[in-house]
């Protein structure tokens, strides 16, 4: 087991990624997912909306010279972020570029949930917000932008925006029980019992 | 089209962005329960502080792209496999579908082969290879194995294994770590997802098959519509459909947002189910579908909504955009930017350009480079047989590259045995072993640079077939074999009738 690590908050450089409905296709291309391991994925994120086919930028924001920073990175999306594919190889690779939080106003179920499995927050915010902080951080992005976590809120250059996160997840997140196997091994009496009770379990046998 | 048929009766009244809502008139007495409260409570270990169940699988399924970093995490943290009978692994996504000689070319692909034989052999999971008669695509082969059955819990390191709802399952995809949980534990920490009732009603017209019908629904509720939610799909078209039909259906339940997605058991499921291999046997199935229909929603059960779609009013249909809910009838127009809610003009003005394609034209006559039947979505035999009849009408075009890749060992022999191999091949297509191939392009079936490709796979994603810049057109096995002898897009309602006096058609509209 890993120890527990808590996540209060998150203090990073804000880097906005625009769009509805961005898949997990594009997040990481399936032909850089035939790997055995998750190293090196950071390289890969966004790889064929950052580059052209002779790996020459196009240009992309996480590749825009007002944009770059060290250390931990905070994403900004849209809706329906992280849609399509279970691939963990997305947050993986984003986790891995840098983004150790990331504030959007939606998020697909499946993505959230691989999300909160490896420690990322994904906090979500309104559409009013977002458009205003996105255009804030376009505006003038050398500023870290604090996601809080206790606080339930995001601040950007002294401006508050409120955000909310399912109470259960902002528990695991905060007293650091976010990585779900050492709480579903605290209970394997329950487990066998629970499995004893499933007719099927026994083939239907009487 | 459907807006006149559809009811979006949301409880609270929510305004959605498509569609009037109202009140949920089944939520004044509750007192029955949908399937997918039955199956939560029977798999319930314990509610989890966090709100999330901690939830028992009964059937956890592999696949070699989503486990090795599973695996590795077990050795990590000297974890052990408790119910590793419950674990059944295959090969489909990085598999080549034109040679099985060992080592694969790919290195990579070769890698991660070996991986997941060592990893099976180490913890003690069965593993159906290329050598047991039983590989295939990961959601083709759990039903067709008897493994899959009503009731259960089924996870997956992959979303479209909402599939094996078709069977009354609990079905949904997960995460590598989540794949972890389910080796180490056999649970997964889960919150219950809400249930939307999709009543198809009517009678579907000849030429239009179960992707047409989720495609439409996808259009209609779109692509983020099901997020938080369990679809229960239900009505007279669903009920006649056959068990490979609803999994078409159930399949692309994530394309709409839903992760989970179900038909109600009955006798077409209990008759699919019976003689295969991992099925109960004679007095346990007679036990065994007892359970079975007591797991069925009742006919009170309450739902957080009802949508309601005609049948009779879905045509042909075929996507022209970036997501699987930009999808239109064959004979429609590309819709304009304005017809779209506000949060999704801009996808959509995305997807014009990337497809190159212009609001107001006609996606019928668009021309195509590669025609691919095959995936976990219309992989299936009765997937082939519908292709097979249209390629029975002429030879694809010249300039179209056409490969059929069966959905499983089984499929394959099954469709050979049928001599539908012969059928295509004579038409001009090429024959593939089993695979995922060219939905995801991981092995080397793959788009080259601007290709069009009239698909029967699920995802019309940027980049999805294995080029940055390809395009995909998704629509049903038997549009896409129309589609490759025309070599552009066309209804298959009219090569269908044109070649034959009495279309064979299906039994059901």
């Amino acid at each position: 087991m890993t120890d527990l690590i808590r996540i209060t908050r998150v203090v990073g450089r804000p880097i906005p990624l625009r769009g509805n409905d961005i898949d997990t296709d594009r997040i990481i291309p399936a032909r850089y997912m035939k790997a055995v391991t998750f190293e090196g994925m950071g390289q890969y994120a966004f790889y064929d909306a950052r580059f052209d086919a002779e790996g020459h930028s196009k240009g992309h924001v996480m590749d825009d010279p007002r944009f770059e920073a060290k250390g931990p990175r905070v994403a900004l999306v849209n809706k329906n972020f992280g849609c399509g594919s279970s691939r963990e190889h997305a947050p993986q690779a984003l986790h891995r570029w840098g983004i150790k939080a990331i504030v959007g106003e939606s998020f697909a179920d499946i993505f959230f949930g691989n999300c909160v499995a490896i420690g990322i927050p994904c906090v979500t915010t309104s559409e009013e917000d977002m458009l205003y902080l996105m255009l804030a951080v376009e505006e003038d992005p050398a500023h870290d932008l604090t996601v809080d976590l206790e606080a339930m809120k995001v601040t950007y250059r002294e401006r508050m925006y409120p955000i909310t996160l399912p109470g259960g997840v902002r528990s695991q997140l905060l007293d650091g029980t976010w990585d779900a196997t050492r709480t579903l091994l605290q209970a394997q009496e329950q487990v066998r019992q629970t499995a004893a009770r499933l007719p099927y379990v026994k083939g239907f046998r009487r | 089209m459907l807006a006149s048929t559809l009811v979006d009766a949301r409880a609270g009244g929510v305004a959605t962005a498509r569609g009037i809502s109202y009140p949920c008139i089944a939520a004044r007495k509750q007192v029955g329960k949908s399937l997918l409260d039955k199956v939560w409570d029977a798999h319930t270990v314990r509610e989890l502080p966090s709100g999330q169940t901690q939830l028992f699988i009964g059937l956890h399924l592999v696949h070699e792209v989503t486990s090795p970093q599973a695996f590795q995490m077990l050795r990590e943290q000297r974890l052990t496999v408790p119910f590793s009978a419950r674990t059944f692994a295959t090969v489909d996504h990085i598999i080549p579908t034109d040679t099985r000689q060992r080592p694969y070319a790919d290195a990579q692909a070769e890698g991660m082969m070996s991986a997941i034989e060592q990893n099976c052999r180490e913890f003690g999971v069965r593993f159906f290879d290329a050598s047991s008669g039983h590989q295939g695509i990961v959601h083709v082969l759990g039903p067709e194995l008897g493994l899959t059955q009503p009731g259960m819990t089924v996870a997956c390191g992959d979303s479209h294994t909402s599939t094996h709802g078709a069977l009354g399952a609990v079905a949904f995809g997960i995460g590598t770590s989540q794949v972890r949980d389910v080796l180490a534990t056999q649970c997964l920490a889960i919150q219950r997802p809400r249930v939307r009732r999709i009543e198809v009603n009517g009678a579907l017209p000849a030429g239009v098959y179960a992707k047409d019908v989720i495609l439409q629904i996808i259009r209609r509720l779109g692509v983020k519509g099901g997020v938080g939610y369990a679809y229960e799909y239900a009505g007279a078209v669903l009920e006649r459909m056959t068990m490979e039909e609803r999994m078409t259906v159930c399949n692309m339940s994530i394309e709409g947002g839903a992760r989970l997605g179900y038909v109600n058991p009955d006798a077409t499921t209990f008759d699919y189910v019976r003689g295969r291999e991992f099925a109960p046997a004679a007095d346990a199935f007679e036990r065994a579908v007892t359970w079975w229909k007591s797991m069925a929603s009742d006919g009170d059960a309450a739902y957080h909504d009802v949508v309601r779609l005609d049948g009779a009013a879905i045509a042909p249909t075929v996507t022209w955009g970036i997501n699987p809910g930009q999808a239109i009838g064959v004979d429609e127009e590309i819709p304009a930017p304005e017809s779209f809610p506000a949060d999704e003009r801009d996808v959509a003005e995305d997807a014009y350009e990337y497809m190159d394609v212009k609001p107001g034209t006609r996606i019928r006559g668009t021309r195509i480079d590669v025609a691919f039947i095959g995936s976990c979505t219309n992989g299936r035999l009765s997937d082939l047989r519908e292709a097979a009849k249209v390629a029975r009408c002429g030879r694809v075009a010249a300039h179209v590259k056409a490969l059929v890749v069966p959905g499983s060992q089984a499929v394959a022999e099954a469709a050979e045995a049928e001599g539908l191999h012969e059928v295509f091949k004579a038409a001009g297509f090429e024959w593939r072993l089993p695979g995922c191939s060219m939905c995801l392009a991981m092995n080397p079936d793959k788009l080259v640079g601007r290709q069009v490709c009239a698909s029967s796979s699920n995802r019309n994603f940027k980049g999805r077939q294995g080029s940055p810049s390809g395009r995909t057109l998704l629509m049903s096995p038997a549009m896409v074999a129309a589609a490759a002898l025309e070599g552009a897009v066309v209804d298959v309602r009219d090569m269908l009738s044109a070649s034959a006096p009495a279309p064979s058609g299906r039994a059901q509209g």
